[in-house]
């Protein structure tokens, strides 16, 4: 797969450090999931957390989320450190995220699902917005803007109003994707986006996400198991291993780091 | 032929497209010219909006530098500003050249080569990239503008210019000199190049063909004067603009009769689109009108057992009786009756469905349609027309009038179209849409157009005891089998086609003692039929060489033998032996010609082991193959493919058989 990230001067380079995760230890009873992990991430970069099954990817992905709060450590968005964050604070902030086994609502068609994803940018409340009237019916028309630049954007036009669980897996990712979009995230985090996907669905993937790196400049975590897709598409890379970091580095830094290797990766090629 | 006096006069002779786009603007300037779905709503642009756009886009070429005489390169698909630069080429007297979008850049090559185009208009990224890729080839292509900016903002060649841009310089040097495009237009005359179009060319390199604006308007006026066309009707506009029909059906005849066309989202919106829209005016290749009835069958399938009878019942009544309506005959009361119930609950619905629940008049062309496949249609109630025609004529060369529909003929001719034959059947024709010449091959121009004007269609066929023309096949294509009986291969393929899980067949037997064919399967089709049978498979290869596929492909082989046994011209053609294709014969693979028809001589040269196999008796034949992804990469598969025999039968059994 090639898939050739910065062929040409970034939109939006990589800034500032925008996100920290400071000596973070997670455990669920005896049970280390993280053990004194720090990394840091920088604006408009893609950053990839990789590491073999168990290593505590995901536990890292919800601890950035909120999903989870660590024992030990901080996490500083802007150098602004929070403690016990929940996930809609996280939303709030400016954090999106899509998940690694779809968390669609399958009933729903394609739009109203993207549509949720404006839902913390919605300002009516429920009355306006159950009687269509004034500013509630004034509001949905920007956000219905807003939805519908996404599916031009990530090419779902075609099933706009189909319900999500009659399509087929490929574009139920991309669906998601769009919901997380449809937020206008700041950071964006992808757990396993192309998990089950065949070549062609990730070839589309790395595209979209590469494109929404570059149009939105949107900062994007993403965790993955395909190191292909990975190394083609991250500006860095953090490898866990047993809920410890055991490199953090460029692509290139990572093939060569012998530790990686041993855990992970097998003989450089 | 009005003399010209003056700018003002010289417009209102309506001989031209620019012409008849200010004379729109004027007579109908509020009403809808075109329509776009852009973010989820349809977009419309009058009639005046889009004079107002192509005066621009002109002012802006000439700027550019296209002067008269010129041609200009579309590469682009249904968009209002495809036809905004289709009309401002013409305004300045260039002439447009619309290519193909899904060509590999190697393709475009020689057209661009041959008519040496100097602009290009590149719908996004993607055709950009082709452009870029043959641009050291073709040093004449001096601008591409293009109209989609997404990906575009890292490009940085002297060459390229947005669309947006391109306008802006327009509407500048309008302000500065309003009258020069009006200048420009009035230059125009009835016989200048109006449009040139490759044909596809079933064999050797395609040939650019010329038409006037005298052809285009004459015929696309014939034609809605035949129909009855008016400014209210509606198009979707959703075949390739490369394609003469799709000139003819969203750009010639709106022009004339001033409707509206409607360009969908994308490709895989199209059906959505046209249920929405619901056109009233529709063109539909046989291929197209297959696919619908294949996955209109395969959701009966799927439906309840109550619907699946309903539908069983009602469909073999308007078999009986629904064409007989639609050709305004008499059909006993009861019959009328049960048939306004059947419109009720399933006609209606279903012609919904189609999207064609507005369509007053639908035509197919391309290809011979399978008389069932056409039957359907009518039998639902859908006014479906064949129409005979080619890029040469300006397509329309007869058509079959309302009321007067048989389904293996394609009707008489358009008024001012004269036919006549060569002893060998050759159809001949001459009329007022003739093309001017092959460009820069006056050879090819010679051999096809003679000194009175006659046109070599290269279709063998008759004039019936009505009137309508009939084509059996190409003149070229029409063989004999070693006993000498006639062998016209396009016949069988399409008797093969009409069966839901064919989707291509080529059939051998020229100069041969018996018929054999090469079978595609329909993937869609056949893989839904796997699967209500719980058959594992793991993609086409394995599906196509299943034997449970080839035992169902061989009871097809037999229907259409049975069919064969009872025409007595045709009993010998009856196929003995067939193989499934390990692959779906494809344009890229220069197997299909870019309007999907079957380049024969290719195929036999390309597959001749194959052919091999299926005459020597062999029960099976190892085949490796390369194929060419749409991105130019190439691949290869291998499979053992199965050959089949099939049953044949003598002509006074096929009765009892069938």
């Amino acid at each position: 797969m090639s898939v050739a990230l910065h062929q040409h001067p970034r939109a939006h380079p990589v800034g500032e450090v925008l996100l920290s995760v400071e000596n973070v230890s997670l455990s669920f009873g005896g049970v280390n999931a993280l053990t004194d992990v720090s990394f840091d991430v920088r604006e408009h970069e893609v950053r990839a957390i990789i590491g073999p099954n168990g290593a505590g990817k995901s536990s890292m992905l919800n601890v950035l989320n909120g999903v989870y709060h660590p024992q030990k450590g901080t996490i500083r968005l802007r150098g602004k450190s929070f403690h016990d964050m929940v996930s809609h604070e996280a939303a709030a902030m400016g954090i999106a995220r899509t998940f690694q086994n779809i968390a669609l609502f399958k009933g729903m068609t394609v739009l109203d699902n993207i549509l949720t994803g404006r839902n913390l940018k919605m300002r009516s409340n429920f009355l306006q917005q159950a009687l269509w009237w004034g500013p509630a019916r004034r509001e949905e028309l920007v956000h219905r803007h807003a939805v519908e630049e996404v599916i031009d954007f990530l090419e779902i036009q075609h099933v706009r109003k189909t319900p999500v669980g009659r399509l087929p897996y490929g574009l139920q990712k991309r669906v998601e994707l769009a919901r997380a979009l449809a937020a206008e995230p700041k950071i964006l985090l992808l757990d396993e986006p192309m998990a089950g996907m065949n070549l062609e669905e990730k070839q589309d993937m790395c595209r979209f996400i590469l494109d929404v790196n570059d149009h939105y400049g949107t900062t994007i975590v993403l965790i993955e198991h395909d190191m292909g897709v990975v190394m083609d598409i991250s500006d860095r890379v953090v490898v866990l291993d047993y809920g410890r970091k055991i490199g953090d580095g460029t692509p290139e830094e990572i093939r060569g780091n012998q530790a990686v290797i041993d855990a992970y990766l097998g003989v450089t090629h | 032929m009005a003399t010209r006096v003056g700018p003002s006069s010289a417009l209102d002779t309506l001989d031209t497209f620019p012409k008849l786009l200010l004379h729109h603007a004027k007579a109908r300037g509020d009403r809808p010219a075109i329509r776009e779905k852009d973010l989820g709503i349809w977009q419309t642009w009058t009639w005046k909006r889009f004079a107002d756009e192509v005066r621009a886009l002109a002012c802006g070429l000439a700027e550019q530098g296209l002067k008269r005489g010129d041609h200009l390169a579309l590469v682009c698909d249904n968009r209002p500003r495809l036809y905004a630069m289709l009309c401002a080429t013409q305004c300045l007297g260039a002439v447009p050249v619309a290519l193909y979008q899904d060509s590999a850049a190697a393709e475009m090559t020689f057209p661009i080569q041959n008519a040496e185009i100097t602009h290009a208009l590149a719908e996004d990224q993607e055709q950009v990239d082709k452009l870029l890729e043959i641009l050291p080839q073709c040093p004449k292509l001096r601008h591409i503008y293009y109209d989609d900016p997404r990906g575009m903002r890292h490009y940085k060649q002297p060459e390229l210019m947005a669309y947006e841009r391109l306008i802006e310089l327009g509407r500048a040097s309008f302000r500065r000199d309003p009258a020069f495009i009006e200048g420009e237009i009035a230059k125009g005359v009835a016989d200048d190049p109006a449009a040139m179009f490759f044909t596809s060319g079933t064999t050797g390199v395609p040939k650019g063909v010329v038409l006037t604006h005298h052809a285009l308007i004459d015929r696309s006026r014939a034609a809605a004067e035949f129909e009855g066309l008016t400014d209210r009707d509606v198009v979707l506009a959703y075949l390739p603009p490369a394609w003469i029909g799709q000139n003819i059906f969203s750009y010639a005849q709106p022009f004339v009769t001033g409707y509206c066309i409607c360009c969908p989202e994308s490709a895989e919106t199209v059906m959505v689109d046209m249920r929405e829209i619901g056109p009233s005016y529709y063109f539909a290749p046989p291929r197209v009108l297959e696919n619908l009835l294949t996955q209109v069958s395969i959701r009966m399938e799927d439906a309840g057992a109550v619907k699946r009878w309903l539908y069983r019942v009602f469909m073999n009544l308007a078999q009986r009786v629904g064409g007989a309506l639609l050709d305004g005959q008499s059909v006993g009361p009861l019959d009328r009756l049960l048939y306004a119930i059947g419109d009720f609950i399933i006609y209606a619905p279903l012609r919904n469905v189609l999207g064609m629940g507005r369509v007053r008049v639908a035509y197919t062309a391309g290809e011979a349609i399978g008389p069932d496949l056409f039957k359907f249609y009518r039998s639902i109630g859908i006014n479906l027309k064949q129409l005979y025609g080619s890029t040469e004529t300006s397509v329309f060369v007869c058509i079959q009038p309302n009321g007067q529909v048989k389904a293996d003929t394609v009707g008489p001719a358009v008024p001012g179209v004269e036919l006549k034959f060569t002893p060998q059947r050759e159809l001949l024709i001459r009329s007022p849409g003739l093309f001017k010449e092959y460009y820069k091959n006056p050879q090819a121009t010679l051999e096809a157009k003679d000194a009175e004007g006659w046109f070599r269609t290269g279709d063998a066929g008759y004039v019936d005891p009505d009137g309508h023309l009939k084509i059996i096949d190409r003149v070229k294509d029409v063989g004999a089998l070693a006993d000498g009986t006639l062998f016209a291969p396009k016949y069988l393929e399409n008797k093969l086609k009409f069966f839901p899980y064919i989707q291509e067949a080529v059939a051998f037997g020229d100069k041969r003692e018996e018929v054999c064919a090469f079978i595609n399967i329909d993937m869609e089709a056949v893989g839904n039929w796997a699967e209500r049978r719980n058959m594992p498979y793991s993609g086409y290869v394995d599906l196509a060489t299943r034997d449970e596929v080839n035992e169902l492909l061989r009871e097809c082989v037999e229907k259409v033998n049975a069919d064969l046994a009872q025409e007595p011209e045709l009993a010998n053609s009856q196929i003995h032996r067939f193989l499934t294709l390990h692959k779906a014969l494809d344009a890229d693979d220069e197997e299909l010609t870019r309007t999907r028809k079957v380049r024969r001589g290719f195929i036999a040269e390309k597959y001749a082991t194959l052919i091999d196999a299926l005459y020597s008796g062999k029960e099976s034949v190892h085949i490796e193959a390369k194929v060419r992804y749409e991105d130019g990469r190439t691949g290869s598969i291998s499979a053992d493919l199965k050959i089949r025999g099939a049953k044949t039968f003598p002509p006074a059994a096929a009765k009892k058989a069938a």
